[in-house]
């Protein structure tokens, strides 16, 4: 085999594998990327039912409630204009209140309740996860509803 | 007056960085002997200018200086004062800072190691380094004083966020930073060659020792922010996928790839210009970390501030810089052909395999972090990528690498042959999985699909990485420093491999309602809640809880994990306690009230964890050792 002939063995090898790689990559995120929806979006059913998605909103005011001395945990997340009722069971964050941002992980049920499998809230007092600032200033033409400060 | 003082040396510091770049480069260009002369004592004086600003915004913090802003939103009277130090890199505006003065510092040891190089080089380095610098102080400058007093001064200082009030994550920017900004001399070294259109082995031998040094630091300081958020944050993992984390992991995925590809270009004079490609690459990405940490286009943690213009700087700095380099690469590197051959079986082919295994992974996290904001860009929804995608994808180019590796050890430069090292081979991969077979027989029993593929991928790297010294020493052979290193750098990597393919499989973990009294079991062992009371630290008060653990109803060890709030920002932080131990951790982090007198309480159980961290700090070890080799360090142009 001539050097140059093994370059060229080398080379479209290396661009096969690349191009393998990136097609597996590309498929690997349009499988895999979990998708944002607001408790309005899911009301009015654009939200898939059974797939992983993440929810966003605020924690409604007096909505929490706990199964008293288990781990279990209902609250409703909204968006100050649809509400989406929201089923946990575990540990929540340090910031997760009333009143303040929550994004969670989970599924849809057929029910319309969201079966939370993890809950993100996050370190700062004043934080808003960004989708959720979002979808509420598109929903208030621009003014922020502002909760009581803890 | 010390914060003025401290401005002031900023500007100045800028304005010899400004010197410095232009004798660096014009000097060597228009053979000027006394610019190129000139450019030494610049760096210097710009090490002492940045070193000023630098003391003088700690003398701010430690002083309780709370009419300067910055030391007002990030500092209080009742913070401990080691920790009013590290609050100097606690958010955006003094982060900024430390990168300056770390450049300084990186550039400073070039000019004082750079006596051996040709003095037209050593200049041209220092001056592309100076630009790098005129960029990132005008920025902070511009966008980010430190400085900036704040009328009337705060009777008191808003604190710095608890989370950040701790050693490791203390320790953590300026470790990362040393790494960030060590790529920044390897980019300096290609950028010289490529305007003096000419690239050797000595070239290659120059660059090796700061490029291994930079990803040392960077190992280090991932490894810290890692170790952590293990700790601190009560998740309880050692690595999540978050953009952030990646952002410092693309770099060293790159940096990793740069360093076998200097020994290739060092020995054999081959892979020049993809040598500089990765060069420019390493340091990009680091540009690209820190742009995605401090521009606030990533919300965590980690980013401080969602400001555009910040943003804008940094992206158009990141286009001048990797659009400059890319620019001057192609345009220089087709003077840089390689023309040795060499033979499937050698290392030169090993290595480009490495290489392509190591850029591919790091083209994959990149892809699933920049998916969310270029999905968001584009106005195609808002998504999040997470351990789903990475996991899979990461797992695929990197299986193969170590496997590579371990074959690779064996081979020879240029016609290597593998055939008389078919026995050691298979020896060793038999006694990886051997040792495999006894750990998931014996101890743990079996789990999932890869972990026989994790354990054996790791025992065999870690025993192939021994044959070469061992043989080595019994034939009466010295071993140098940079093969120490190797060994150790691989052997770190095969630990890492074990460890992580131990957690990923044996983790046992469970959210707990627990009464006074009552226990819940986790894996083969009880968590006890024994009881609360209230206990206070200097800057909060503390919810304590008492968890016994129990392992076949004899006690293990008794936990105290606790609920913090910290009376600055009112925050609540969660304190996780763990028992850490050679085989396993304990970890226990007090969850909330429940009513019903039950509390939450999340165990969890989790194998040979803190390898992953050792392994980490072995590697770097490795890098320390390989790059102290004394041929580094021989002057003048003989090979």
């Amino acid at each position: 085999m001539t050097p140059r002939r093994r370059r060229l063995i080398l080379v479209s090898g290396i661009v096969a594998g690349v191009a393998l790689a990136g097609f597996l990559v590309l498929r690997s995120l349009q499988e895999n990327v979990m998708f944002f929806y607001d408790p309005t979006q899911v009301a009015v059913g654009e939200a898939p039912i059974g797939q992983r998605f993440r929810l966003g909103g605020m924690v409604k005011p007096g909505s929490v409630q706990r199964t008293a001395g288990t781990l279990r945990l209902a609250f409703v997340v909204t968006d100050y204009k649809r509400d989406v009722p929201v089923q946990y069971e575990g540990v929540v964050p340090d910031l997760f209140r009333e009143n303040q941002g929550v994004v969670a992980h989970g599924r849809l049920g057929t029910d319309g309740v969201f079966v939370a499998e993890e809950i993100l809230a996050k370190h700062d007092e004043n934080y808003m996860p960004p989708e959720v600032a979002r979808a509420i200033k598109e929903k208030h033409g621009g003014v922020m509803p502002k909760g009581p400060t803890p | 007056m010390i914060p003025e003082l401290g401005h002031f040396a900023l500007i100045l510091a800028m304005l010899v960085a400004i010197v410095q770049s232009a004798f660096g480069l014009a000097g060597p260009a228009l053979q000027r002997e006394r610019w190129i002369a000139a450019v030494r004592p610049a760096v210097t004086m710009q090490f002492l200018l940045q070193s000023a600003a630098l003391l003088a915004l700690m003398f701010a913090f430690v002083s309780n200086d709370f009419s300067v802003q910055y030391v007002a939103q990030n500092s209080n009277s009742a913070l401990p004062v080691v920790y009013r130090v590290a609050a100097v890199w606690g958010a955006h505006e003094g982060s900024l800072l430390l990168w300056g003065w770390i450049l300084a510092a990186w550039t400073l040891a070039v000019a004082l190691f750079s006596r051996g190089l040709p003095a037209g080089f050593a200049a041209r380095t220092q001056g592309v380094l100076g630009l790098v610098s005129v960029g990132f102080v005008s920025f902070t400058l511009a966008t980010s004083n430190p400085f900036e007093r704040l009328l009337p001064a705060a009777p008191d200082g808003r604190d710095l966020n608890p989370l950040l009030q701790d050693p490791a994550l203390a320790s953590h920017p300026p470790m990362l930073y040393a790494g960030y900004v060590g790529f920044a001399v390897a980019f300096a070294f290609a950028c010289a060659a490529m305007i003096e259109g000419r690239l050797d082995q000595t070239w290659a031998r120059w660059t090796r020792p700061w490029t291994t040094v930079a990803w040392a630091f960077l190992s280090v300081g991932i490894a810290l922010g890692s170790w952590w958020a293990y700790y601190e944050l009560g998740w309880g993992g050692y690595w999540f996928w978050d953009p952030v984390e990646n952002a410092s992991f693309m770099p060293w995925l790159v940096g990793t790839a740069l360093i076998h590809s200097l020994a290739v270009t060092e020995k054999r004079g081959l892979f020049k210009s993809w040598t500089l490609l990765l060069a420019i690459l390493a340091f990009s990405l680091s540009l690209l970390g820190t742009f995605l940490v401090r521009s606030g286009v990533l919300v965590s943690v980690h980013s401080f501030a969602a400001d555009p213009t910040r943003g804008i700087f940094i992206l158009v700095f990141l286009v001048l810089v990797i659009g400059g380099a890319l620019a001057l690469y192609a345009w220089r590197a087709p003077l840089l052909r390689s023309t040795a051959g060499f033979e499937f079986s050698a290392r030169e082919s090993f290595l480009l395999f490495n290489n392509i295994l190591l850029v591919v992974a790091a083209a994959a996290v990149f892809a699933g972090t920049m998916a969310p904001l270029i999905s968001d860009a584009l106005g195609l929804g808002t998504l999040s990528v997470g351990k789903q995608y990475f996991d899979p994808v990461f797992l695929l180019p990197t299986l193969p690498l170590i496997a590579l590796a371990s074959v690779g050890i064996f081979s020879r430069w240029k016609r290597g042959q593998l055939a008389p090292h078919r026995g050691a081979i298979l020896f060793t991969l038999a006694l990886a999985a051997a040792i495999t077979a006894a750990l998931m027989l014996g101890v743990w029993g079996g789990a999932k699909f890869l972990t026989p593929v994790g354990f054996a991928l790791g025992f065999w790297l870690i025993a192939a990485s021994f044959v070469d010294p061992v043989d080595r020493l019994r034939r009466g052979l010295r071993l140098t420093p940079a093969i120490v290193g190797m060994t150790i750098a691989h052997i770190g990597l095969g630990v890492f491999v074990v460890s992580v393919t131990a957690v990923e499989s044996y983790t046992r973990e469970r959210d707990l309602a627990l009464a006074i009294g009552e226990s819940g079991r986790v894996g083969d062992f009880d968590y006890r809640l024994d009881g609360l009371r209230s206990a206070e630290g200097p800057n909060y008060d503390a919810l304590r809880g008492t968890v016994t653990v129990l392992q076949a109803g004899k006690p293990v060890v008794t936990l105290h994990p606790e609920k913090r709030n910290y009376w600055v920002q009112g925050s609540v932080m969660t304190e996780a306690d763990i028992h850490m131990q050679p085989a396993r951790d304990v970890f226990v982090a007090l969850g909330e009230d429940l009513g019903g007198g039950r509390w939450s309480v999340r165990a969890q159980i989790r194998p040979l964890i803190n390898y992953v961290w050792l392994a980490a700090f072995l590697m770097a070890i490795g890098g320390i050792v390989a790059a102290s080799d004394r041929r580094y360090r021989r002057s003048g142009e003989s090979v």
